[in-house]
C-alpha cells in the first residue's frame, strides 16, 4: 500500500478490507469510507484482476436479465430511486483473457449512488489505479448504519496479518 | 336603535350614506347603536327594540360577569368597540410597548379579530340591509365600515398620543393585538356544512376556521342559507373579547461589510454534532455577536457570497455578508457608530477581520446573492506532486485559457447533495515551482467551482483536473481565497 494512496482524493477515507471474498482465494477487496459515511468500493492490490500478465476483455453491469447498473438514477439530497445493496449484492462482472470471470460484490449496505462509467470506456484504469480512478461503485449506507456497514469487515492491520499468513503458507508449502 | 332609526327616516333622500369615504374615526352614536341592538322582536316600524339580556340581576360573582353586568356586551363587536376603545386599554398596550424598551418613531397597529366576528358583522349588515330595503335604500356590504378599520380609526389616535409618535403603514415597529372570544368559538361551524369547500384542513393550523376560510365562505354562502343558520340578530353574549396577546416587534435592520478569515480551523457556522461543538466558534458568531448586543436582537441570519471550508483562508478585499438581525429593539446608529462596532469586532479575534461594515436594505441582499452565482473568484493553492517535477512541467498550466471542467457532486459532500454533474470554467491559471514535489498554482474561476477537487480529481470524477494534466498523483496542501469579485457592498473609507 503505497503512501501515495493516503494523499490525494482517497486523504479523508479509513480503508476496510475484506479478503477471499466467497470463498475464492484473494479475491479482495477495499471498502474507502469518507467521514461523511460515503463508501467507495474498489479492488485490493491482491486481486487477482490486478495481477501482472492480466487482461481484462469486459465489464458487465448487467447482473441479471432485470438489472443493470448502470441504470441506476438516483435524485435529490436523499438519492430517491437508487438501487438498494446488500451486502452480497453484485456489483458487477468482470471477465480476462484467461477466461476467468470474477464477480464483484458490494460489501456495504446501502443506497447504489454511481458506478465507474470510466473503467468501461477505459478498463486498464482499474487496473493502473485501482485504488482512486479505477474505483468500482459509491454507496451510500443509511444514516443509523454508518458504522455498523463496516464492523464485519478488516482493517489494514488486520488485512496485513492476512497477507501475512497467505504470504507464509505459500512459501511454507 | 333609537339613533338607526333616526339615521335612516333623516337621510331617505341621499342613497349612499357617506360614512364609508371618510378617513375620520365614525362618530360615537354608531357605537351606542351596536349596543341596543339585541332584539329578537321587530316593533312596527321595523326598527329593534331591546329586551334585557340574560343575566341581569344575576348574582354570581364571577369577575366577568361581574363586569358585564354593568356593561351589556354588544352582540355585534363582541366589545371590541366598547371596552377595548377605552383609554385603560390604550394605556394597557401603551405600558407593554414601554416595558418592551423599542426605540422607533413611528408605528403601525395591528389587530387580529376572532373569525365569528365576521360572521356576526355579516348578520348585522343582513338585518340593516332588509331595513332599508323596506324603504328602498340598497345597502351592499361594501357600503358598511368594516369593524376592524372602525376599530383602528378609534385607537390611532389614542395610541399615537400615548406613545408620543405618529401611525405610518410602513412603518417597522408594530403593536398587534389579538382578541378572542372563546365563549362563541364554535359559532362558525355551520359555514363548513354550507360552504365546505372553503375548509380545507390544513397540516399546521390548529383549526379549520381561520378568518380567510371564514370570510370566503361568507362571500359565497347565499342570504337565505345564512339566515337559516345563524340567528338574525345575532345572540347576546355573556362575556367580552378577551385580548390575548399584546405584543410589539420591529421588522428586521440589514447589516452588510466584507470579512476576511485568517484561520483554517474555523467553521462558517456553529459545528456541533449531537450537542457537542466539534470546533470553536464560527466566522458568523465571531461577526454577529456584537451586533446583536448593540442592535438588542431576538436572533440573526448570517448569509453570504459564497463560503469557504474550515480550512481554506480569505484574503484580499474579503468576501461580502448580510446579517439580518430580527426584532431589534435598538435601530438607530450614525455612520461614526457603525465603524465603530467595525473596530470592536475587528480588535476582538484575529481569526476574522470585517471592512465595509454599513446598514442595507433588504433589497440589497439580492445583489449580493447575484454574486454567489455570477462573479469569479480567484484562489491561491499550494500543491503536492507525487512524481516529481520540474519547472517545465508546469509551465503550460499558465498558458490554458477558459479550461471546461466536469465536475460531479465531490464525494466529501455527496452525502448531503444531490449527485449532478456542473461544468465550470477555469479562466485563468498562473503556476509558481517551489521544488520537485510542491507549486503554488493562482486560478481564476468560475462561481461555483471546486477548487480541490480540481487538484486531486476526486477519484476522477472532476475532469480534467491537475493530477491529469500533469500526469501525476496530486493533492492540495492549502488554499485560499484571493478575492471574491464582487463590488457590494459599497466600499468605506475605512
Amino acid at each position: 500500500m503505497a503512501a501515495a494512496e493516503a494523499l490525494g482524493a482517497a486523504r479523508y477515507f479509513t480503508r476496510w478490507y475484506k479478503a477471499d471474498v466467497k470463498g475464492r482465494p484473494c479475491e479482495d477487496f477495499c471498502v474507502l469510507q469518507h467521514s461523511n459515511r460515503i463508501c467507495v468500493i474498489t479492488l485490493a492490490e491482491a486481486h487477482p484482476l490486478l495481477q501482472p500478465g492480466k487482461t481484462i476483455t469486459s465489464i458487465n453491469y448487467q447482473i441479471s436479465p432485470n438489472c443493470s447498473r448502470l441504470q441506476n438514477k438516483v435524485s435529490g439530497k436523499s438519492k430517491r430511486g437508487a438501487q438498494f445493496l446488500t451486502e452480497l449484492a453484485p456489483l458487477c462482472r468482470i471477465a480476462s483473457s484467461d477466461g476467468e470471470e470474477y464477480t464483484i460484490y458490494s460489501f456495504i449496505r446501502g443506497r447504489l449512488i454511481e458506478v465507474n462509467e470510466n473503467i468501461l470506456s477505459n478498463p486498464a484504469l482499474l487496473q493502473e489505479k485501482p485504488s482512486t480512478e479505477g474505483y468500482i461503485a459509491v454507496v451510500l449506507p443509511k444514516f443509523e448504519e454508518s458504522k455498523s456497514v463496516t464492523q464485519g469487515l478488516l482493517t489494514p492491520e488486520e488485512y496485513k496479518e492476512v497477507l501475512l499468513k497467505r504470504q507464509n503458507s505459500s512459501s511454507g508449502s | 336603535m333609537k339613533d338607526l332609526k333616526q339615521f335612516l327616516e333623516g337621510n331617505q333622500e341621499e342613497e349612499d350614506r357617506a360614512c364609508f369615504d371618510v378617513a375620520d374615526p365614525p362618530c360615537k352614536r354608531f357605537r351606542h347603536g351596536h349596543t341596543e341592538e339585541g332584539a329578537d322582536d321587530l316593533n312596527q316600524n321595523g326598527v329593534l327594540s331591546q329586551i334585557p339580556l340574560a343575566n341581569d340581576g344575576n348574582a354570581d360573582v364571577e369577575n366577568s360577569d361581574v363586569e358585564n353586568s354593568a356593561v351589556e356586551v354588544c352582540n355585534v363587536c363582541l366589545g371590541i368597540l366598547q371596552e377595548f376603545c377605552e383609554i385603560d386599554f390604550v394605556k394597557k398596550m401603551c405600558e407593554k410597548v414601554n416595558s418592551s424598551d423599542f426605540q422607533f418613531t413611528s408605528f403601525v397597529f395591528s389587530v387580529s379579530l376572532p373569525p365569528q366576528l365576521s360572521v356576526r358583522e355579516h348578520a348585522a349588515w343582513l338585518l340593516v340591509k332588509q331595513e332599508m330595503g323596506k324603504l328602498d335604500l340598497s345597502l351592499a356590504k361594501d357600503d358598511i365600515v368594516q369593524l376592524k378599520e372602525a376599530y383602528k380609526w378609534i385607537i390611532h389616535p389614542q395610541l399615537s398620543e400615548e406613545l408620543g409618535v405618529p401611525t405610518d403603514g410602513k412603518s417597522l415597529f408594530e403593536v398587534s393585538v389579538v382578541f378572542a372570544h372563546p365563549e362563541t368559538d364554535e359559532e362558525c361551524r355551520f359555514l363548513a356544512t354550507v360552504c365546505p369547500d372553503c375548509f380545507k384542513p390544513a397540516k399546521n393550523k390548529q383549526s379549520v376556521f381561520t378568518r380567510m376560510a371564514v370570510i370566503k365562505a361568507l362571500e359565497k354562502i347565499k342570504e337565505e342559507d345564512f339566515l337559516k343558520h345563524f340567528p338574525c340578530p345575532p345572540s347576546s353574549p355573556k362575556n367580552l373579547c378577551v385580548a390575548l396577546e399584546i405584543q410589539c416587534n420591529n421588522g428586521a435592520v440589514f447589516v452588510a461589510g466584507r470579512y476576511n478569515k485568517y484561520s483554517r480551523n474555523l467553521p462558517q457556522t456553529p459545528w456541533i454534532i449531537d450537542g457537542e461543538r466539534k470546533l470553536e466558534s464560527s466566522v458568523e458568531e465571531l461577526i454577529s455577536e456584537h451586533l446583536m448586543a448593540e442592535f438588542k436582537a431576538d436572533s440573526f441570519n448570517f448569509s453570504s457570497s459564497g463560503r469557504e471550508d474550515v480550512d481554506v483562508r480569505t484574503l484580499g478585499n474579503g468576501r461580502p455578508f448580510a446579517i439580518e438581525l430580527v426584532n431589534p429593539h435598538r435601530i438607530h446608529f450614525t455612520a461614526e457608530e457603525m465603524k465603530g462596532f467595525q473596530q470592536t469586532i475587528n480588535n476582538s479575534s484575529d481569526k476574522i477581520q470585517v471592512r465595509d461594515l454599513q446598514l442595507v436594505t433588504r433589497e440589497a441582499i439580492g445583489r449580493m446573492k447575484e454574486g454567489e452565482e455570477e462573479k469569479t473568484k480567484t484562489y491561491s493553492a499550494l500543491i503536492w506532486t507525487d512524481k516529481t517535477i520540474q519547472k517545465e512541467h508546469i509551465a503550460f498550466l499558465d498558458d490554458i485559457k477558459e479550461l471546461k471542467l466536469d465536475q460531479k457532486t465531490p464525494l466529501r459532500v455527496l452525502h448531503r447533495r444531490p449527485l449532478a454533474l456542473r461544468c465550470r470554467i477555469i479562466h485563468t491559471m498562473k503556476s509558481q515551482y517551489i521544488d520537485e514535489h510542491h507549486f503554488r498554482l493562482h486560478l481564476k474561476t468560475q462561481a461555483g467551482t471546486y477548487i480541490k477537487e480540481f487538484v486531486h480529481g476526486d477519484f476522477g470524477r472532476t475532469k480534467p483536473n491537475i493530477g491529469s494534466l500533469l500526469n501525476r498523483t496530486t493533492d492540495i496542501l492549502e488554499l485560499d481565497v484571493e478575492s471574491v469579485d464582487i463590488d457590494w457592498p459599497p466600499a468605506l473609507e475605512n
